[in-house]
């Protein structure tokens, strides 16, 4: 068991390592200059020298792996550099600008969910097949949304025809509804496709029949045998999809106009801020290694067969 | 259709009224092709106490049955026609809510397969409780009470214990003990027995067929045994229906259609059934065995140790394995499931390396080749696998299937490789037409015949065969059987034989080990063995085999 435990947080510290690595190696192939871009603006009449000790102080000139190492060293010691376009510590700039992404990502998910089980639930419980064929082609529907496009629409349906949602200065929970929304509609898709088929298959399974035939009803048989079966091997996959959220938030962010990490990134890649970026990629994969981190120590509390197996048979 | 039956162990007024009575059933599948019918005008009846056994190969429409009756077909499934009456009522047109009321109380289930019929996430004593609580029989205390009661009655060892733990925690056998323990929980009048003991190893299938017999005299219930293998029903029923295609071919009292089998099909089955046939009148059908001069397979003191998790400890699979086999000869290794026989058998084709002991094929030592020499062992040593359905790969054709060992080794020309396939394809007996399809569109004896093909192809010396009939129909078993000898006489093959069935091993077998905990407790020529086995286990397993009961009174007349 505890073999299982560190074997696992090694592979997230390997994966950590190699998201920096990765992200630092291609940040740094990028074309362009985040110091020039700032600096060489002729409005602040830097002459070469001056703009010269600028990059100096920011070790911009010093080599590659000079830069790698310090950069790694810092990261470790919390400090994760200035950003060069807003001239605070990357840090503050994370933190002041998570929230807002928190919040989207927690409810996008949660309603994700919500929506998942209940397209799941209806079409397990449906009694006509023609029914359960329509409920199980939506997910395929909702995957292929574009998040952009859904936004705009929602925006056009329920700000500018119902005017359910203000578009200007909406209140903080009201400025949530339609970006969770857009976020939740792709991200519930697989979900959903993936306990359909779960339950499907678990129906299947022998000891259903030996369950009906004890006088279970369809139902109970649903609700006592088939949902933890058909959820268990969903976890992974709701791990995973974290990272679409991320991936997710940064579109929803801009189209919405929401002050997060999505809008961060986009302002950070317009300008080149490389050391920002830097930092949202290894956050971005420390959130998403240990989310199934977690997901692959719970299951062994979900699941007995993982449990480690005492000698038993007599 | 239905016949007047006679049963001895039943008085006559209870015998009046029966259990189950099934009149004109017919059953279909939807498929591609629309309603497909599988079950054809079956009439039969079970009277109470009586075991029924339902006999017929796959595809004969048997398992098909007895989930009608239970109303639980496969949702393209449906009723087509006739009457299913459990005592007296028709329940042929129930809704699933109306069968809810009586499955479990009336009428319950023994599945076939232990190992996926219990729920995997929920502890042993919550699927007991469960029937209990669905037909809301006593308080909380009362079930669990009940159900240590039950567990306690089908013989388990630390009841409590077992309540508690999930199913992968308990053996096949013991699970087997769950499954009858809730089928009989609240003393139904018919049990369904769908090949209740095939997934499982002869010694326990003995216990489990005597604890069903037990509860069945104890409660009174009725039995419709569905089952492939003539011997547990020679053993087990008192009344026998014989099914093929889906249409009754013959039923009546066992010992009379045992004695004097009517039709021409239950001749075919009883003939070809390797514990009711032949073994009894002669005990070698094959032709005699040309022996070769020397020995093709020596195994000296073979171990095989498997180290366990990350500590120390290691699992000593094999341990001290020792045979010879003669060049020409057929020599089996048998076991039940965890005896160590396909391990040792994976030593002697040098998949894995021995812990110690020697393997000798037609004179090399396996246990020090290595790389490219192991490979080349492969010309003269070839495995034939258990499953045909899963050891071929389903996108090859069989062409590519049967020339692509010939790939591996020699470079031959693409004709000559050509004439080797379909030379080898008329050694086995299968025609040149084949050649094109694949896998999927062949029946499972023709697929036993495209792997032997296959390991033939190369002209190998040896040929290990790990259970290579044991997923066949008794009919097909017996035409590979015939095969297997024929081509021993042509090409002076040397067989190792691994089964789990005794029945078949004393039918092509010239010598024998018998493996028990992966010690060897047994060895010698084959009807010594038999006649006079040397260890109590030994014994123990001949006398597990089926149809040695009614069989053996009726067999001889």
């Amino acid at each position: 068991m505890s073999r299982y435990v560190i074997g696992r947080i090694g592979q997230a510290v390997l994966v950590l390592w190699a998201a920096f690595t990765v992200s630092f190696g291609l940040l740094q192939a990028l074309p362009g200059d985040a110091i020039l871009i700032k600096f060489l603006n002729p409005e602040l009449g830097l002459g070469p020298e001056q703009i010269a000790d600028i990059r100096t102080s920011y070790g911009a000139d010093s080599p590659l792996v000079v830069q790698y190492v310090h950069t790694a060293i810092n990261f470790l010691t919390g400090n994760f550099g200035y950003s060069i376009h807003a001239g605070v510590p990357v840090g503050d700039l994370i933190v002041a600008n998570l929230p807002p992404t928190l919040w989207l990502s927690t409810l996008g998910f949660l309603l994700s969910l919500v929506f998942a089980i209940t397209l799941a639930a209806l079409s397990a419980l449906s009694p006509f097949a023609w029914l359960r064929a329509f409920i199980q082609s939506i997910p395929a529907l909702f995957i292929s949304t574009p998040v952009f496009w859904l936004g705009i629409l929602l925006i056009q349906i329920f700000s500018f025809q119902l005017r359910l949602v203000p578009i200007i200065n909406p209140g903080p929970w009201q400025a949530l509804i339609l970006p969770v929304l857009t976020l939740a509609v792709p991200i519930s898709a697989p979900l959903a496709q993936i306990l359909m088929r779960n339950i499907d298959h678990v129906l299947t399974e022998p000891f259903v029949a030996v369950a009906r035939a004890k006088g279970a009803s369809h139902r109970w048989v649903l609700w006592k045998h088939v949902a933890k079966n058909a959820v268990l091997p969903t976890l992974t996959i709701g791990g995973i999809l974290f990272g679409e959220l991320l991936a997710g938030a940064v579109v929803t962010e801009a189209v919405f106009g929401l002050n997060g990490l999505g809008g961060l990134t986009q302002r950070s890649v317009n300008d080149q801020d490389i050391a920002v970026l830097q930092a949202i990629v290894v956050f971005s994969a420390a959130a998403f290694v240990v989310i199934n981190l977690t997901v692959d120590l719970l299951y062994p509390i979900f699941d007995p067969r993982l449990k480690v197996r005492q000698g038993v048979v007599a | 259709m239905t016949t007047a039956i006679n049963i001895k162990t039943v008085s006559a007024d209870a015998a009046n009224l029966p259990i189950l009575e099934i009149r004109n059933l017919a059953v279909g599948y939807r498929g591609n092709q629309g309603f497909q019918r599988v079950v054809h005008d079956v009439s039969l009846l079970v009277r109470p106490g009586e075991v029924v056994a339902l006999v017929g190969e796959s595809g004969s429409g048997k398992t098909t049955m007895a989930q009608a009756v239970i109303g639980l077909l496969a949702e393209n499934g449906r009723l087509e026609g006739g009457a299913i009456r459990l005592n007296g009522t028709d329940i042929s047109g129930w809704s699933q809510k109306q069968l809810d009321t009586i499955r479990g109380r009336q009428i319950s289930l023994i599945p076939q397969d232990p190992t996926t019929s219990l729920n995997p996430v929920k502890t042993i004593g919550a699927q007991v409780a469960e029937v209990l609580q669905i037909h809301r029989q006593g308080s909380r205390a009362e079930i669990d009470a009940r159900v240590i009661e039950l567990l306690t009655r089908v013989g388990l060892s630390q009841p409590e214990l077992r309540a508690k733990q999930y199913p992968h925690e308990l053996s096949g056998g013991m699970r087997q003990r769950v499954l009858i323990a809730i089928a009989v929980a609240l003393r139904p009048a018919l049990i369904i027995a769908d090949e209740p003991t095939s997934a499982l190893d002869v010694t326990v299938q003995k216990r489990i067929l005597d604890l069903i017999d037990e509860l069945r005299r104890e409660y009174g219930t009725a039995v419709l045994l569905v089952t492939h293998d003539l011997g547990v029903a020679a053993d087990r029923a008192n009344h026998i229906v014989v099914l093929k295609g889906g249409r009754i071919q013959e039923q009546g009292p066992i010992a009379e259609v045992l004695a004097s089998p009517r039709c021409e099909y239950t001749r075919k089955l009883l003939a070809d059934a390797p514990s009711l046939g032949k073994t009894r009148s002669a005990f070698r059908v094959r032709s005699r065995p040309i022996v070769g001069p020397d020995d093709a397979i020596v195994v000296e003191n073979l171990v095989q140790d498997f180290a366990l998790g990350g500590k120390r400890d290691v699992f000593r699979a094999v341990d001290g394995v020792s045979f010879t086999v003669q060049r020409g000869t057929t020599h089996a290794i048998v076991g039940e499931s965890g005896s160590g026989k396909t391990t040792a058998a994976r030593s002697i084709v040098g998949f894995q390396k021995p812990t110690s002991g020697r393997v000798f094929v037609d004179g090399t030592e396996v246990t020090t080749l290595r790389g490219e020499n192991l490979r080349r062992l492969r010309k003269t040593i070839q495995l034939v696998y258990q499953n045909p359905f899963a050891s071929l790969d389903p996108r090859q054709t069989i062409f590519q299937i049967v020339e692509e060992p010939l790939l591996n080794f020699d470079p031959l020309p693409r004709e000559d490789r050509a004439r080797k396939v379909h030379a080898i394809l008329d050694r086995v007996d299968l025609p040149q037409s084949v050649l094109t399809r694949r896998p999927h569109a062949l029946s499972g004896g023709q697929r036993q015949r495209v792997a032997i093909a296959r390991a033939l192809v190369l002209d190998p010396q040896v040929l290990v065969l790990d259970e290579a009939v044991s997923a066949l129909d008794v009919t097909v078993q017996a035409q590979i059987l015939e095969l297997l000898d024929e081509l021993q006489q042509a090409l002076g093959l040397t067989y190792l034989f691994i089964s789990h069935d005794l029945a078949v091993v004393r039918q092509i077998s010239d010598t024998v080990s018998v493996l028990h905990n992966g010690r060897q407790v047994d060895g010698g020529p084959v009807e010594d063995v038999f006649q006079r086995p040397g260890s109590a286990y030994t014994r123990e397993l001949i006398s597990a085999i089926p149809g040695q009961r009614n069989a053996n009174q009726h067999s001889f007349q």
